[in-house]
C-alpha cells in the first residue's frame, strides 16, 4: 500500500487513538509528578450530638482555595511519589541492601514493602495463568474440532461459558464454594479433618484458587482463537502427514501447532496484558489480605475516605511501564518476523 | 414490578394522608447516602416531598461516589449522607456548604444538638447516634454457666468457656475484614487501652507504642475464637453468621440491632436468646474500647442556591419528628426530637453514658485508617510481630500523608 494512501486509511483511527488513549496517558503522567498543597490547617471548636464542644483540627478553606488558584495542578513534586514507600520504595531498598545480611532475610524484608510484594503475586500469576491458559485451550479447541459436527455447537457454547458470565459474578460463586461453610470448603474440611481448616486462611492456596480462577476465566478465550484457526488447516497437510504414519501426537506437533503459532502469540500478548492487570478475583474473592496488584492498589487509592490522585496517578504509569516491558519480547519478535517476510 | 409500584404508592400516599404533612419543594434533589434501614427510611420520607424531583442512590459504595458526586458544577448529587468520619473527606475536597442561613430560614424544628459545627458553621444536620457494643445469645452463655462480660479480657473467658463445653467451636464473631473493618476494630481496641492516633497537634502518627501492642494482641487472642475465615468477614457476614446460630457474641453497630431478631431466615433460638449490652472495656480502662458514631446530611456547594433549599427542606422533611412510627423507631438511635427510646437502643445509650470517644473526625484520620486496614492482616495471619505491624502502618500513613500535603 502507498504511504499516502496508508495515512489518509489511517487518519481516524490515529486520531482517536490520540484523544481517547494517547492524552488521557499524557494527563496521568502529569498527575503523577504533582501533588495536593501542603494543607493550612486550624483549630475549631467542633459540636457534635452526645459529645458537646471540643477543640479540632480542620482544613482552612478559604487558604487553601486561594493555594489552588494561584497554582490548579498543585506543587510540583517530580518523582517522589514514584520514590516513596507506596511505590518503589527506593530508600527502603537502600536500606534492606545496606543491613540484611541472608537472603532469607532480604527476601522477608521485601515481602513487607506493598509494591514488591505485588508484583511478587503478580509476576506469578502471569506466569503460572498465561501458558495454562494456552495449553487448555488448544487443548479444548482439539477435542471440540473432533467431536461428531451435530455436538459441535452445544459443547462451544458450554465451554464459553466462564468467558461469558460477568468475572465478578464468576468469582464470587467459587468465593462462596470455597468458604469454610461451602461446598468445596466443607468438603475440604472432612478431608483434612480438621474442624478450623481454611482455604481463605492460607495465602498459598488463596493463590492456588486466583490462578485456577484465572486459567478457568481466560481458557474459553485462547480456545474460541485456536477453533478458529483449526478451521483454515489444509486438510491435505494432514492427509499428507497421516500417509507418512504420523501418529495423532505428531500431527498436532508437527502440523497443527506450527500452524497456529501467530495465533499464539496473539494469545500470549492479549494474557500478558490481561494478566498482569489482575483486579476482579482479588475483589472477587476478598483476597485483600492474601495478594495485591497494581491494580487493586490503584483501586484503594481512589476508594478510600481520602483519595490519593497522585499515587493512583504513579500506579497507573508503573502498570503501562510493566506491560511494555512484559510485552517486548514478543513485540520484538513480531518486528522481526515482520522484517524477515519483506 | 408493576404491582409493587401500585402498593408501595398506595402506601405512600395513605402513609402522607395520615401524617397530613405537606412539603413543596421547587427544584430537584439528589441524595447519596449509605444502605442500612434507618437511612433508607430517611430517604423515603424525603421522598414523600412534591413539585420537584427526589432522587436517592442509597449504597453501601457511596464514600466512593459521594466526592465526585458534589464536584463540578452543578453536581450530581445536592446531599450527601454521611458520617462523622466521611463528613471529613467532603469538607477537605471543600464540596459542602454551610447552612447557617437554611437553617435560619427553614430549621425550625431541629434540635441544637443536631446541628453539626465546625467553628462558627453548621456543615451538617445529624438525624441518629451510632456506636459498636456487645451483642450476644443469653441462652448460651446460661448454658455455659458465665455472666455477661463488661471487658474484653471477660469476653475471652466467655468464648473458652463456649468452647471447651462444646456447645460452639468458634463463639465469637467480629468484623475482621482486611481493609476498613478491620482498622475500625483496631481503632476500637486502640482507644479502649487509652490511645490516641496523633501526637498533639499535629498529624505525626501515635499508634506504634504501648497501647497499639495491646491492641493488636488482644485481636489476634479474640481471633483464635472466630470462624477462620474472619478476614474476609465484614458486618453483613458476621450477622449472617450469628442470626444462623454460629456466633454467640461479638461487638457489633448499634444501628444492626433491631434488624437481627426480624430478618428473614432467623433461627428461632436465635431470636429468643437475642440481647444487647453496652460497650466493653479492656486493658482495666474506663473508656470503653469503642467509638461513637453520628449518621447526618450535608447540602452540595456546587447547586443553585434554589437546589440547596429544596435540598434543605427534602431533608429535613425525611427526619420530622413524625416521621417516628412504630416501625421506623427501632431502626436506630434517633436524635429527633420525640424519639423513644427503644430496647435496640440501650447499647448506644450506654456507649453515650459511659464516655465512650468519638471516631476522630481530623483531616488526615482517613488516610490513617486505610493504611491501618492495609497494613494489619500480616499481623492477624500471625506472618510478623505486632510492632513490625505497627512500623508497617505508620510507613505506609506517612507516604500518604507526605503526597497529601499533610506531613513534610
Amino acid at each position: 500500500m502507498r504511504h499516502k494512501t496508508f495515512f489518509w486509511f489511517f487518519l481516524p483511527t490515529g486520531l482517536a487513538m490520540l484523544l481517547f488513549i494517547a492524552l488521557p496517558i499524557v494527563s496521568v503522567v502529569i498527575q503523577s509528578i504533582y501533588a495536593p498543597h501542603p494543607a493550612v490547617l486550624v483549630e475549631v471548636e467542633n459540636c457534635t450530638p452526645l459529645v458537646g464542644c471540643t477543640t479540632e483540627t480542620t482544613i482552612d478553606q478559604d487558604a487553601t482555595a486561594a493555594l489552588r488558584a494561584e497554582k490548579p495542578l498543585g506543587r510540583f513534586v517530580g518523582l517522589d511519589i514514584y520514590f516513596d514507600r507506596g511505590h518503589l520504595a527506593i530508600r527502603e531498598v537502600r536500606e534492606i541492601w545496606a543491613n540484611t545480611a541472608s537472603w532469607g532475610d532480604m527476601f522477608d524484608a521485601f515481602g513487607n514493602l506493598p509494591f514488591y510484594r505485588a508484583m511478587a503475586f503478580t509476576l506469578t500469576f502471569v506466569a503460572i495463568v498465561t501458558p495454562l491458559t494456552i495449553i487448555l485451550g488448544l487443548v479444548i479447541a482439539l477435542a471440540i474440532n473432533s467431536l461428531h459436527r451435530h455436538l459441535k455447537g452445544l459443547m462451544i457454547f458450554f465451554s464459553l461459558l466462564p468467558m461469558i458470565v460477568t468475572p465478578l459474578i464468576g468469582s464470587l460463586i467459587l468465593f462462596w464454594m470455597i468458604d469454610s461453610r461451602g461446598v468445596i470448603g466443607t468438603a475440604l474440611v472432612s478431608m483434612a479433618g480438621d474442624p478450623d481448616f481454611s482455604l481463605k486462611a492460607s495465602t498459598g492456596l488463596m493463590w492456588v484458587s486466583l490462578i485456577v480462577y484465572g486459567v478457568w476465566h481466560a481458557a474459553p478465550f485462547a480456545f474460541v482463537v485456536f477453533y478458529a484457526g483449526l478451521q483454515t488447516l489444509p486438510s491435505d497437510q494432514i492427509e499428507a502427514a497421516q500417509i507418512d504414519g504420523a501418529t495423532r501426537w505428531q500431527q498436532v506437533k508437527y502440523v497443527v501447532v506450527p500452524h497456529l503459532m501467530p495465533l499464539v502469540t496473539f494469545v500470549a500478548l492479549i494474557q500478558l496484558m490481561d494478566n498482569f492487570k489482575v483486579f476482579e478475583p482479588i475483589v472477587g474473592f476478598n483476597a485483600s489480605a492474601h495478594a495485591q496488584s497494581l491494580s487493586s492498589f490503584i483501586y484503594n487509592d481512589l476508594g478510600g475516605e481520602t483519595r490519593q490522585l497522585s499515587s493512583a496517578s504513579a500506579t497507573s504509569v508503573i502498570t503501562i511501564i510493566g506491560v511494555a516491558i512484559l510485552l517486548s519480547p514478543v513485540l520484538v519478535r513480531t518486528w522481526r518476523d515482520f522484517k524477515g517476510a519483506r | 414490578m408493576f404491582l409493587k409500584k401500585v402498593a408501595l404508592a398506595g402506601s405512600m400516599t395513605a402513609f402522607a394522608a395520615t401524617a397530613g404533612y405537606a412539603c413543596e419543594i421547587g427544584a430537584r434533589v439528589s441524595i447519596v447516602g449509605n444502605e442500612f434501614a434507618a437511612i433508607q427510611a430517611v430517604g423515603a420520607a424525603a421522598q414523600e416531598c412534591t413539585g420537584a424531583s427526589v432522587e436517592s442512590n442509597l449504597t453501601s459504595e457511596h464514600q466512593t461516589i459521594n466526592v465526585a458526586g458534589l464536584s463540578g458544577n452543578p453536581s450530581e448529587y445536592t446531599t450527601a449522607i454521611i458520617a462523622n468520619s466521611s463528613i471529613v473527606a467532603l469538607m477537605n475536597e471543600d464540596v459542602i456548604r454551610p447552612l447557617n442561613d437554611l437553617v435560619a430560614a427553614h430549621g425550625d424544628g431541629l434540635q441544637s444538638n443536631q446541628l453539626i459545627k465546625i467553628g462558627d458553621d453548621i456543615m451538617a444536620v445529624a438525624f441518629m447516634a451510632n456506636a459498636q457494643h456487645l451483642m450476644y445469645r443469653k441462652d448460651v452463655l446460661e448454658q455455659a454457666g458465665v455472666e455477661v462480660p463488661t471487658t474484653y479480657e471477660e469476653m475471652l473467658d466467655v468464648a473458652k468457656a463456649i468452647r471447651d463445653q462444646g456447645i460452639m467451636q468458634n463463639p465469637v464473631g467480629g468484623a475482621y475484614k482486611a481493609g476498613w473493618n478491620l482498622a475500625q476494630e483496631f481503632n476500637n481496641m486502640f482507644l479502649g487501652y487509652g490511645g490516641s492516633h496523633f501526637q498533639p497537634g499535629s498529624a505525626e502518627p501515635n499508634i506504634n507504642n504501648e497501647a497499639g501492642v495491646n491492641a493488636l494482641n488482644m485481636m489476634k487472642a479474640l481471633s483464635e475464637y472466630m470462624n477462620p475465615d474472619f478476614l474476609t468477614h465484614d458486618s453483613n457476614v458476621t450477622n449472617a453468621e450469628y442470626r444462623a446460630g454460629n456466633v454467640a457474641i461479638m461487638n457489633m453497630w448499634g444501628s444492626r440491632a433491631s434488624q437481627q431478631t426480624t430478618t428473614e431466615g432467623v433461627l428461632d433460638e436465635v431470636k429468643a436468646g437475642h440481647a444487647i449490652a453496652g460497650p466493653m472495656t479492656v486493658g482495666g480502662g474506663s473508656t470503653p474500647a469503642s467509638t461513637l458514631w453520628w449518621d447526618g446530611w450535608t447540602v452540595g456547594k456546587n447547586i443553585s442556591d434554589a437546589e440547596a433549599e429544596a435540598t434543605f427542606i427534602a431533608m429535613k422533611n425525611g427526619i420530622r419528628p413524625d416521621m417516628l412510627n412504630d416501625e421506623t423507631s427501632p431502626l436506630a438511635v434517633w436524635l429527633i426530637e420525640g424519639y423513644q427510646p427503644t430496647d435496640a437502643a440501650q447499647g448506644v445509650f450506654a456507649a453515650a453514658q459511659m464516655g465512650t470517644t468519638p471516631y476522630p473526625m481530623l483531616p488526615y484520620m482517613g488516610l490513617l485508617h486505610s493504611a491501618l486496614g492495609n497494613e494489619l492482616s500480616d499481623f492477624m495471619q500471625g506472618k510478623e510481630s505486632a510492632e513490625q505491624a505497627l512500623a508497617d502502618v505508620e510507613a505506609a500513613y506517612r507516604a500518604a500523608a507526605i503526597e497529601k500535603g499533610f506531613l513534610q
